[in-house]
């Protein structure tokens, strides 16, 4: 007496990507909250102090936000003119923001009035930093220029005019409080050193450079314009190490993630892609409502900002390690301490025999019902699942008993409804079709006779009229393209010739005759 | 031609075990069942095969014990004749010449000394009549006596040995037919008629099928076509009769059965279900579902403890308690057919084919049994008629038998044929194949044919199909995932022609592909079409590399009666000769290729090397029809026979399966003998299971059970010890008229113990006075004995010029005794 095998349920291979580490690990974030700003979001900046808070750039405001506030903590609105490059200082009290009206202000975060007013630019400042010591200020300018400013004095140190185009991004290094790094439309990256009167070394992007990152060890710098991003080994004298192009726009921002083994890159083609940075290839991919100029990662990837042209910032937020047990705690009902825990805890003598108890197998609901032959039941119980792989899978079984026909038959209005909403979502996926199409088929050679009679069921009908009617042209021209590539491919293959013994002896009959 | 003498087909196993009801012994220990020619004894607790009753010259029809010995057992055959056997020694005590085959054979216990048989009527023996006789066996001392002594009792039964059955302590016999009842009373002599209307609405189907009546009560149960049971009450009148309905199988009922107190009734049928219903409470039943295959027959042992069902799929399982299955004895499973072609597993060396529905059989072919099946298709079978199943159509084994590639397919009425190919690696610790990777769908039509590339470098698979195409399938390895999966690696084809065969060259370097009337060559290495072949008009139909020393040549087959062989190396055609090859096979251990050809009805069958177009060995008319499978099984132990004609079986056999589904294969003459040599040193007294097994253990599992029971009980020790000598033995077992008197031989033990004065005359009685001495030895005898020798060692160390010559061989002859008992007995 064999015991009842249950139904197969097809293993279909998996459509889109693959799981990997980086994808579980960066899907792991929440609905993003999203906060409409004035105008388009240009920079966004995280303070190095504990909240976190971080101050969006947006049309002639700076916002700050706490972590998980979707109000603004602060705002300045001291601007005449939109507002560039808002940064905090690596002791998170000061403000720096450049500005369309040439002025740069330094704020204190507590504060509401501009603590210093840099003048001398005489174009809009688009790119703002403060030095490694905390005493400077960097600034790039339209106006071709970058300038280094004293913060006491709020005097301009040097003045450097090597560029030949509006300068639109730069970064300061972390461990020299001299040298920092411009980058500008004149496709060309920078590296001054504030000792001395000429830029140190310059690298040719060939694209209007829009932005630049230092790795945290400074040894690579990171370039983006046009489509490409670029890493360049500084210790080598800015030698070019890698060209990427895996965005079809202008590529508008770059982040690192915070132990550095993540580079992002955040484009006007709407999406984020994530490079491992020891192979450079992208391991994920986030995609956005709008095209996107700022990108920022808050320590530890709690979460990522994005600000978008049509004004919106988006935030996702991780998901705490806590909220994901919750949610696995509630599902499974915690067993009875009676029941379960029993003889647990015997530890075993050292002569004691194991006698190992049968498995007992658990059927599934549908099984159950078809070791009965409860054919209409189990359909039904399928028809619950929420997979229609398992759905489709019992049908194809019913089908090989040779009883579909029957459980299908004999249904009133809801329930007809309900098998026809599922086929109308599940006819047209290839994995399905073959089974479903012959379900389709007998359903509507059991019902044809009531058709009619209930509107719900001819509304349903009628949608899978059209569907049906889609789906067949769509395959029409599908196989219409394939033909044409065949044409393509069929010409550009060189034609081979097969070597064929019966040139001289038409078909190795003769040596038979002779035989 | 010369008559081979040498050479013998034989039929090797695979005989039908369901063909007639098993009939299980009085003590519930043996079951017997006709399988063939023979009746087959086997043990129902081991469901080991015990041995076989041999003597029928045709299909034995029946098997039923003698009611007046339970110790003897009647069996009837095609060949005419009733034989009485003792089948716990396997003798033939009896044979009974009817004259006419007989199909079934029906015995009482109140009718001592007649059997009853359905035979042909004698007037009408084309148009299939058959009348149920009463045979009057003589009583008569020879081995053969003919029964002539027949008197009609029905006339008109069917010879379906389900059709009859006893009544009550044999007062009446109830047969069917059709749909028609009739119940035979032998003490009025009349016989009453019931019959039923042939059921002109729909799905109602009366015709009865089988028949049993209760053991202590008038009741009849009959089965019927459409799934009913009716049981039919005060029958012994024509009009007022009752009949009651049980329905509960949905297909017909095969066999019904009542339990020998009467108190169950048994059922079965295509469901594969045995139903069990309560005598008096009707509603009430229990089941027993999933045994496998289709009930044919069920048999109850006479203390009702054990039933026996036998499947269509030539199983019986033996069912203890009306719950438990306890054993199954599967013969040679031959379904429908065999669609995979007979394959050796490369690693047990077992016949592998398609077995039960969705499954393969393992078959040892040394041992004649099932070693187990492979559940391929992994869905629940679903006993029902005309519903179209999953078959396994094809199977293949890599080289070295890690992989097993399997295709089953479904081909609905009107829909799309479903095909799924699987890949199974050998799993080291269960010992069994494990599924690995199932393709669904691999060809859009069927698959012609499947083999493994044979190099054992890579392991590739090659499937042809209808859709014009042939693919290649690779093991790739993927460093992610622990274990890899089959991919797809090549799809070739050939002016769109539909492949037909595929034969890989012995060291895997090249590829065959026949494609109609083309032959194609192609490297596996780089996928090159390194060349065609054509040849004459007709679609090839198999082919085949050459091996070893003739690796060069390529033969092939084709529908229109030719052979082909062509050298690969010239790429030309080294001969073709004019036969209608059905078969083509290669003997993977030598060059030797076999070919059977179907002329007029039979076949014949040609061994040869491809270098030289003539026989090795022919043999004309082996079978009729057409040998559709053959298969080379490598040999355990290579013969070393000489002769021309028998040498190509000398690595290997040849085995076929003709279309009467029957396993046959040659045999030498040398082979034989080794053969009877062997089972002549299995051959053991105790008739009780013996298996190789029990050979090996059993003997010294007695000696220490026995020594235990020397240890716990003094008594037993004793009894037993007198035993140990094969002298007493026969002593005792003669019976005790034809030994010498008692006087005689105490006056000759008593003798024995003097020293005589003549050594020629004592030589001679030596043997006749050890076995008295025992005899006679008491155990309280047996210590004084011992005490004397022992005080005879120390005299003859002090007085040893003192003892005489006749002294000497006295002593001699002392030492030579059989001591054995009397050491064992100072061991305890």
């Amino acid at each position: 007496m064999a015991s009842f095998k249950p139904t197969k349920i097809p293993i279909y291979p998996k459509l889109g990507e693959k799981v990997t580490p980086d994808t579980l690990y960066w899907k792991n974030y929440k609905a993003p909250v999203q906060i409409k700003e004035f105008g388009a979001v240009t920079s966004i900046d995280f303070s190095p102090l504990a909240p976190h808070n971080y101050a969006v750039t947006a049309s002639t405001r700076i916002h700050i936000y706490g972590p998980f506030s979707q109000e603004p903590v602060k705002t300045f609105t001291r601007f005449k003119d939109t507002a560039y490059s808002g940064k905090f200082r690596s002791d998170g009290q000061l403000l720096v923001a450049g500005c369309e009206d040439s002025v740069v202000r330094l704020f204190d975060v507590s504060g509401k009035v501009a603590l210093r007013v840099f003048k001398g630019h005489t174009k809009g400042v688009h790119v703002t930093d403060f030095t490694s010591d905390c005493y400077h200020i960097l600034t790039g300018s339209d106006d071709y220029t970058c300038r280094l400013w004293d913060i006491p004095n709020s005097t301009e140190l040097t003045s450097y005019k090597e560029h030949t185009d509006y300068i639109r991004c730069g970064t300061t290094s972390k461990l020299n409080r001299d040298i920092f790094i411009t980058g500008s439309y004149d496709h060309t990256l920078r590296v001054f050193d504030a000792r001395v009167e000429k830029s140190v070394m310059t690298m040719d992007h060939s694209q209007p450079v829009e932005s630049v990152l230092l790795y945290p060890s400074e040894g690579l710098l990171v370039s983006s314009g046009g489509r490409y991003v670029k890493v360049w080994d500084l210790l080598k004298g800015g030698q070019p190490l890698v060209s990427l192009k895996n965005h079809h726009k202008t590529v508008t921002c770059l982040g690192l993630s915070s132990n550095g083994q993540r580079l992002l890159s955040a484009s006007l083609d709407r999406h984020v892609k994530i490079y491992n940075t020891t192979n450079y290839k992208v391991v994920h991919n986030f995609d956005y409502a709008a095209s996107i100029l700022s990108l920022a990662l808050a320590p530890d990837d709690e979460s990522i900002v994005v600000g978008m042209t049509n004004g919106v910032l988006s935030i996702k937020h991780r998901k705490s390690p806590e909220e994901k047990q919750e949610v696995a705690g509630k599902q499974r009902v915690r067993p009875v301490y009676r029941v379960f825990v029993k003889g647990r805890n015997y530890v075993p003598k050292k002569d004691d025999f194991f006698v190992s108890k049968p498995v007992k197998s658990h059927l599934a609901k549908y099984d159950k019902q078809l070791k009965r032959f409860n054919i209409s039941k189990a359909l039904d119980t399928a028809l619950e699942n929420r997979k229609p792989d398992i759905t489709v899978a019992v049908m194809k079984e019913l089908d090989r008993r040779g009883t579909l026909k029957n459980a299908l038959a004999g249904r009133d209005e809801q329930n007809l409804s309900q098998l026809l909403n599922f086929l109308i979502g599940n006819v047209v996926d290839p994995r399905f079709t073959p089974v479903l199409v012959t379900a389709t088929e007998m359903i509507l050679d059991i019902y044809q006779a009531v058709v009619g009679q209930s509107s719900v069921v001819d509304r349903q009908l009628v949608r899978l009229q059209e569907l049906v009617e889609r789906e067949i042209d769509y395959q029409q021209d599908l196989l219409e393209v394939l033909g044409m590539l065949d044409t393509l491919f069929a010409t550009s293959l060189p034609r081979k010739e097969v070597p064929c013994p019966g040139s001289s002896r038409p078909n190795g009959l003769i040596p038979t005759l002779s035989h | 031609m010369v008559e081979h003498a040498e050479i013998r087909m034989v039929r090797r196993g695979g005989s039908k075990i369901n063909f007639r009801e098993p009939v299980i012994t009085n003590d519930s220990r043996f079951l017997l069942c006709a399988a063939g020619e023979s009746v087959n004894v086997y043990s129902t607790s081991t469901e080991e095969f015990v041995h076989d009753l041999q003597g029928h010259t045709d299909l034995v029809t029946g098997v039923v014990l003698n009611p007046s010995n339970h110790l003897q057992v009647y069996s009837c055959s095609a060949d005419g004749t009733v034989r009485l056997w003792d089948f716990m020694d396997g003798i033939l005590i009896k044979t009974f010449i009817i004259g006419y085959p007989i199909y079934s054979i029906y015995v009482s216990e109140k009718h001592g000394g007649v059997v009853f048989v359905v035979v042909p009527m004698a007037n009408y023996k084309s148009s299939e009549l058959f009348q149920l006789v009463a045979v009057h066996l003589p009583r008569s001392g020879d081995q053969e006596v003919e029964a002539r002594e027949l008197s009609a009792v029905l006339c008109d039964v069917s010879p379906h040995p389900g059709a009859v059955s006893f009544g009550r302590e044999g007062e009446y016999i109830a047969a069917t037919k059709g749909l028609q009842l009739e119940v035979f009373f032998f003490k009025k002599q009349k016989s009453y008629r019931f019959s039923l209307k042939s059921g002109m609405k729909k799905g109602v189907k009366n015709a009865f099928t089988c028949v049993s009546c209760h053991p202590k009560e008038d009741c009849i149960a009959t089965g019927h076509a459409d799934g009913k049971i009716r049981l039919w009450r005060n029958f012994n009148q024509k009009k007022e009769y009752t009949y009651t309905t049980l329905h509960w199988h949905h297909g017909a009922v095969n066999t019904l059965c009542f339990t020998p107190e009467g108190t169950n009734l048994l059922s079965g049928g295509i469901e594969s279900v045995l139903v069990h219903w309560h005598y008096t409470q009707e509603n009430q039943k229990d089941f027993l579902p999933r045994l496998g295959a289709a009930i044919t027959h069920i048999a109850v042992s006479p203390d009702g403890s054990l039933f026996c069902t036998s499947h269509s799929d030539n199983k019986i399982t033996i069912i203890q308690s009306c719950v438990k299955v306890s054993a199954i004895i599967q013969g040679l499973v031959k379904g429908d057919g065999v669609w995979t072609d007979l394959i050796i597993d490369p690693r047990s060396k077992a016949l592998v084919l398609n077995g039960k529905p969705g499954h393969l059989q393992f078959y040892s072919l040394h041992r004649d049994k099932q070693l187990y099946n492979l559940d391929i298709v992994q869905q629940e079978y679903i006993n029902e008629e005309g519903l179209d199943q999953f078959e396994v159509v094809k199977a293949a084994f890599d080289a070295r038998g890690d992989w097993l590639a399997t295709v089953e397919e479904r081909r609905k009425k009107g829909a799309e044929l479903e095909i799924n190919l699987k890949l199974w690696a050998y799993d080291k610790l269960t010992q069994s194949f494990v599924l690995n990777t199932t393709v669904t769908a691999p060809h859009e039509d069927r698959i012609t044919g499947m083999f493994f590339s044979p190099s054992p470098e890579t392991t590739m698979l090659v499937t042809t199909s209808l859709d014009d195409h042939f693919k290649a399938w690779l093991l790739a390895d993927h460093s992610d995932t622990k274990e890899g999966f089959w991919s797809c690696d090549f799809v070739g084809g050939y002016h769109l022609l539909k492949p037909g065969c595929c034969s890989y060259s012995a060291d895997g370097s090249l590829l065959a592909v026949g494609f109609q009337e083309v032959v194609t060559v192609w490297s596996p290495a780089s996928w090159e079409l390194l060349t065609t072949l054509s040849q004459p008009p007709g679609a090839i139909r198999d082919l085949c590399f050459g091996r070893l020393s003739c690796s060069k040549y390529l033969l092939g087959t084709s529908t229109k009666n030719q052979l082909c062989c062509w050298n690969l190396l010239t790429c030309s055609l080294e001969w073709s000769t004019p036969m209608d090859v059905s078969l083509l096979q290669a003997d993977p251990l030598s060059e030797n290729m076999a070919a059977f050809c179907s002329q007029s009805g039979s076949s014949d069958l040609f061994v040869f090397k491809p270098s030289e177009p003539r026989p090795l060995y022919s043999q004309k008319a082996l079978c009729t029809g057409k040998v559709q499978h053959a298969v080379f099984a490598p040999r355990d132990q290579m013969l070393e026979s000489c002769e021309e004609r028998t040498q190509w079986l000398n690595r290997s056999q040849l085995y076929f399966i003709t279309q009467d589904m029957d396993l046959l294969t040659f045999s030498t003459k040398t082979e034989e003998d080794r053969l009877l040599a062997s089972s002549k040193q299995l051959m053991v007294d105790d008739s009780v299971a013996v298996t190789p097994f029990y050979l090996l253990l059993g003997k010294h599992r007695r000696q220490q059970l026995e020594k235990q029971e020397a240890l716990t009980n003094p008594m037993a020790e004793r009894t037993q010890l007198p035993q140990g000598s094969i002298a007493i033995k026969e002593l005792l077992h003669t019976p005790a008229h034809v030994l010498p008197s008692a006087s005689f031989l105490c006056a000759m033990f008593v003798r024995s113990l003097l020293v005589s004065r003549s050594s020629a005359r004592e030589e001679k009685a030596e043997e006749e006075m050890e076995s008295e001495k025992e005899e006679e030895d008491s155990e309280g005898e047996a210590d004084p004995r011992l005490g004397e020798s022992a005080a005879w060692a120390p005299s003859e160390e002090f007085g040893a010029p003192a003892l005489t010559k006749a002294q000497e061989r006295e002593l001699r002859k002392v030492k030579t005794f059989d001591h054995s008992w009397l050491s064992s007995l100072l061991d305890s």
